[in-house]
């Protein structure tokens, strides 16, 4: 950093006695049939005391003047940082007698303060030039520790002025005990060395000259992945009772809890449990689904059916998710599954069609990783034969099975000599037997004893380093990566969207999202209209059986009533007769005692009148 | 009363519910391999940090990149007496990879020239939050794409250094406004520029009136006290808050102190050493933005302000202005004139979405 207070007139000597043979150093022709030029250039500048100040452009104007030619143009960044001083090459070079000649005379300059600026910072300029011109290496160097002098000084080291460095350190050196000035050479020099880069480049490699402190960011990004915790998803495909979840027990060293499935499912279906891990400061949330029922109905056709469809379910909840607009992507618990484990039954001979259809169908969907299980009924040379069938087989009918990764050299070896034993042929056990004088998961068997992590017996070692030891992160960004992404893109074509238009101008979401929004909002008003019309139709109908049931109730009203009334007519009219006869039978009572009464006043009378009664009252 | 969050923390742990219940392990099984495996990937793909600072010209705001990355992040700090000061606002942006020890960090940092020199200042945060803005938007565009990169490159700015001139009194009006339009934006952290101009004393009691008002104006600065989660964050965190703004010095240049090589500024009256925590607070400030709290910038900037944002404009389309590489969306309806700053519209946003 320039300031205008620095005084470097001690070290203008060294500086001007190795200008000429920096000027030869610089190893370009065109450079040295220049210098005499050059120099002469310098000296006009020098005496003419041109450019006042230490004035960026300034000086970078007298240079130009004086660069002209060979050493072209320079990137007007660089002016600002020019120094005032880089002294290079001193005892080395054999400076030619008219320069050093010329050198001398410049020397003495008394009062001219700018003179060694000028001559310093040209200096620097052509230095810098020469270097770049040779192809400059590059600078992202390791920042070691230590001030920025001893930091410049072994930049230098590595630089083809390699003696400069001495040189400057000498120079430095003799600078003394003068501090402003030693840090500003050692400022200069470390600026001249770390900021000569053409600014034209996107990205700069930068040298730090201390310990800025970032190496800690992988631990940070660790300790913020560990407070949030893994999720970790695994599939098992296989048939009921080909040792699944006795598997998933052994693997992590743990008893889930599960009733063997029968074989009695009239499909297959698939079921998910959830459980916490804890393990020193890890927390893994892991979820194992299980294909239940699946091989064991009489048709197998569809057996894949409902497996494509879980995983595909799983992705299409992640992409809701994603898609929605107030989403929460840090606290969703991701169920997409990571692992697909497919058991391959150990008959010894091939894969069976119905594995080769189901894996086809899950290799764009899921990371699947073969086993063959129950590995201990196969005899070591079956197994091998066994193995080679199964790779040709699946390297034939075009299935693309988890690739661990071989990119990265920390884990490439490993992942290398693990493939070699694809597909795992695992054993699995939860029950302890006691081998030599320790206890071991083990199978025992009248004829001997299957250790589970024997490598000789087995590969279930392998398979746990494999897929959770080394690559379980892997897994899950292959997941989240390929096959989560191949499914958002099918979804999202399915659903109408497209990056660019015919026109190709750009689309966005957001547009198809509206017009996807209003269509649906219309489909929406279509059906309520629909919905209404029909209810006032059903209405109506109602309404009218009504008015039927209503009038019919009337009429039988209406009949009823009148029956009523002729019966009521009926009786009144029995009633009157009745009433007569009763009538005539009392008037007859009457008389009939009227006339027993006179008979009996007058006896003899009795029978005259009573003739005469009698046939007057008869006829 | 909070206008940023309305649920649990961003980087709060996943709750353990019932159905997932715990379960004991009888051995090791290598669950904690995944650690080194989550390391590994880090390492290979390299880290991004993207750091803005703001201020007047003249309060050192490039001496202090340079003092904190320990490099020339800027070339040149002053500047060139030919070259006019700016007439308004300019955003100049660098971008530098850096590497220490394996880690490699890309890192850009963006200059604000011209802030707060003009005699007029009004809406002079606009272009700032313009630019933040844009970065969301140039995220956003490339995560809603069909066929999306593997990995988005990231130029969404995590921290936002404000330097507040040592006045010694309180907080300036345009000081106040410029923190609270941004605090919603972006994380803030305001420092102290050229502390070695107050005394410890003046200090204390400049940070304890800054403090007041941002208290009294409702200014959220990093760290955020509604993100804290759990106890030992917010312990940690308090005694952070406690300290901001941090009186800092920046210093480029080397000097002999007892023999050491130390960062400072030489001054007639005595050498003010930037790493002394006697002299000024700039280790704390560097020890909150890259040592131990990065990783937490990048995760609050990912987590919240890059979800308000895209709440907003996937709410609000037609509302925000549109910058120059912005796609044009729907075509904006004949209404009543657009809010003045995109950060207003979100929170008129944000206030309705609160209100239904």
């Amino acid at each position: 950093m320039l300031s205008p207070q620095t005084r470097l007139a001690p070290v203008s000597l060294h500086l001007l006695r190795s200008l000429s043979c920096l000027v030869k150093r610089v190893a370009e022709p065109e450079a040295r049939t220049s210098a005499p030029r050059i120099l002469l250039g310098l000296q006009h500048v020098v005496e003419r005391g041109v450019a006042a100040r230490v004035q960026a452009a300034g000086v970078s104007v007298a240079l130009e003047r004086v660069v002209s030619g060979p050493t072209a143009t320079f990137a007007e960044g660089e002016s600002c940082g020019l120094s005032p001083l880089t002294p290079a090459g001193g005892p080395h070079a054999i400076p030619p007698p008219t320069a050093s000649a010329r050198a001398r005379r410049l020397t003495p300059l008394p009062g001219e303060a700018n003179g060694p600026f000028q001559a310093g910072s040209h200096v620097a300029l052509i230095k810098r030039e020469g270097r770049r011109r040779g192809g400059s290496r590059c600078r992202c160097l390791r920042a070691g520790a230590g001030c920025w002098q001893s930091a410049a000084a072994r930049e230098a080291r590595g630089r083809r002025a390699g003696a400069g460095a001495r040189a400057r350190a000498g120079a430095a050196a003799s600078v003394g005990g003068e501090h402003p000035g030693a840090a500003g050479v050692g400022a200069a020099a470390a600026m001249a060395v770390a900021v000569g880069r053409p600014s034209n480049e996107e990205l700069r490699n930068l040298s730090l000259s201390g310990h800025v402190g970032f190496d800690s960011l992988p631990d940070q990004l660790v300790n913020k992945s560990t407070s949030q915790g893994f999720c970790f998803n695994i599939l098992c495909v296989g048939e009921t009772g080909i040792g699944k979840s006795t598997l998933m027990d052994t693997l992590f060293n743990t008893k889930f809890e599960s009733d063997p499935a029968t074989h009695n499912e009239p499909g297959v279906r698939l079921k998910a449990r959830s459980y916490e891990l804890q393990e020193s400061n890890v927390r893994l949330k892991l979820t194992i689904v299980d294909t239940v029922g699946f091989g064991d109905q009489i048709n197998k056709d569809d057996s894949y059916k409902p497996i494509v469809e879980y995983i595909d379910a799983q992705f299409e909840a992640y992409l809701q998710e994603e898609l929605k607009i107030k989403r929460s992507l840090f606290n969703y618990h991701d169920t997409r599954i990571h692992a697909c484990l497919y058991f391959i039954a150990p008959t010894g001979h091939s894969l069976k069609s119905l594995d080769l259809v189901t894996m086809k169908k899950l290799d764009s969907k899921v990371n699947i990783i073969p086993i063959i299980a129950k590995a201990d009924t196969i005899a070591k040379n079956e197994l091998h034969k066994f193995k080679s069938k199964i790779m040709s087989e699946l390297v034939s009918n075009g299935v693309q099975i988890y690739q661990f990764p071989t990119d990265e050299e920390t884990v490439a070896e490993i992942n290398a000599t693990m493939s070699v034993h694809l597909p795992f042929a695992v054993v699995g056990s939860t029950e302890e037997v006691k081998i030599g004088n320790k206890m071991a998961k083990a199978r025992q068997y009248p004829w001997g004893v299957v250790q589970v992590e024997n490598e000789n017996h087995c590969d279930f070692v392998k398979l746990r380093e494999m897929l959770i030891r080394v690559n379980m992160e892997d897994l899950r960004e292959q997941t989240h990566t390929r096959h989560y992404e191949l499914y958002r893109r099918c979804k999202l074509e399915e659903m109408g969207f497209k990056d660019t238009d015919p026109d190709s101008k750009p689309f966005s979401l957001q547009e198809t999202y509206e017009a996807k929004r209003n269509e649906f909002l219309g489909e929406l008003q279509k059906k309520e209209e629909e919905m209404r019309q029909m209810f006032v139709m059903r209405v109506k109908e109602k309404e009218a059986e009504l008015k039927e049931a209503e009038k019919e109730l009337h009429e039988k009203f209406d009949l009823l009533k009148r029956t009523h009334q002729e019966e009521k007519k009926k009786v009144e009219d029995k009633k009157k007769e009745l009433e007569e006869e009763v009538n005539n039978f009392q008037k007859k009572k009457a008389a009939a005692q009227l006339l027993q009464s006179q008979a009996q006043q007058s006896g003899a009378q009795q029978t005259k009148k009573d003739k005469d009664k009698k046939n007057a009252s008869f006829t | 009363m909070d206008p940023l969050r309305q649920s649990a923390s961003p980087c709060s742990s996943r709750p353990s519910s019932p159905k997932t219940p715990p379960c004991e392990m009888l051995g090791y099984v290598g669950i904690e391999a995944v650690l080194d495996q989550l390391k590994i990937k880090a390492m290979k793909m390299g880290f991004e940090f993207n750091i803005m600072v703001v201020g007047q010209s003249g309060l050192g705001k490039s001496t202090m990149l340079n003092t904190l990355f320990k490099s020339k992040v800027w070339k040149c700090t002053l500047p060139g007496l030919a070259m006019p000061t700016p007439q308004t606002l300019q955003l100049k942006s660098v971008t530098h990879v850096i590497e220490e020890k394996g880690v490699k960090l890309k890192l850009t940092v963006t200059d604000t020239p011209g802030f707060g020199d003009q005699i007029n200042n009004d809406k002079c945060w606009n272009p700032i939050l313009g630019y933040i803005n844009e970065q969301y938007e140039r995220y956003l565009q490339e995560e809603i794409l069909i066929t999306r990169q593997r990995h988005i490159p990231d130029t969404r700015v995590h921290c936002c250094v404000y330097f507040v001139p040592p006045t010694g009194h309180c907080l300036r009006p345009l000081d106040i406004e410029f923190l609270q339009r941004l605090c919603r934006t972006v994380n803030v952290v305001p420092v102290i520029a050229r502390a070695d101009s107050l005394t410890l004393e003046e200090r204390e009691a400049f940070r304890r009136r800054i403090q007041h008002n941002l208290r009294t104006h409702c200014i959220e600065v990093y760290p955020q006290k509604c993100f804290d989660e759990d106890i030992n964050d917010r312990i940690l965190n308090s005694k952070i808050r406690d300290r901001i703004p941090f009186a800092v010095v920046g210093a480029d240049r080397q000097h002999l102190v007892n023999g050491r090589c130390v960062l400072g500024r030489k001054t007639k009256w005595g050498i003010i050493e930037v790493e002394n925590m006697a002299h000024c607070e700039f280790p704390l400030l560097r020890d909150l933005l890259i040592r131990s709290h990065l990783q937490d910038l990048k995760d609050i900037t990912h987590n919240v302000h890059y979800e308000n944002y895209r709440v907003c404009r996937l709410n609000e389309s037609h509302v925000l202005p549109h910058g120059p590489c912005w796609v044009n969306l729907a075509p904006t309806p004949p209404g009543p004139s657009v809010a003045p700053g995109p950060s207003k519209a979100c929170t008129q946003a944000r206030e309705d979405s609160d209100d239904n």
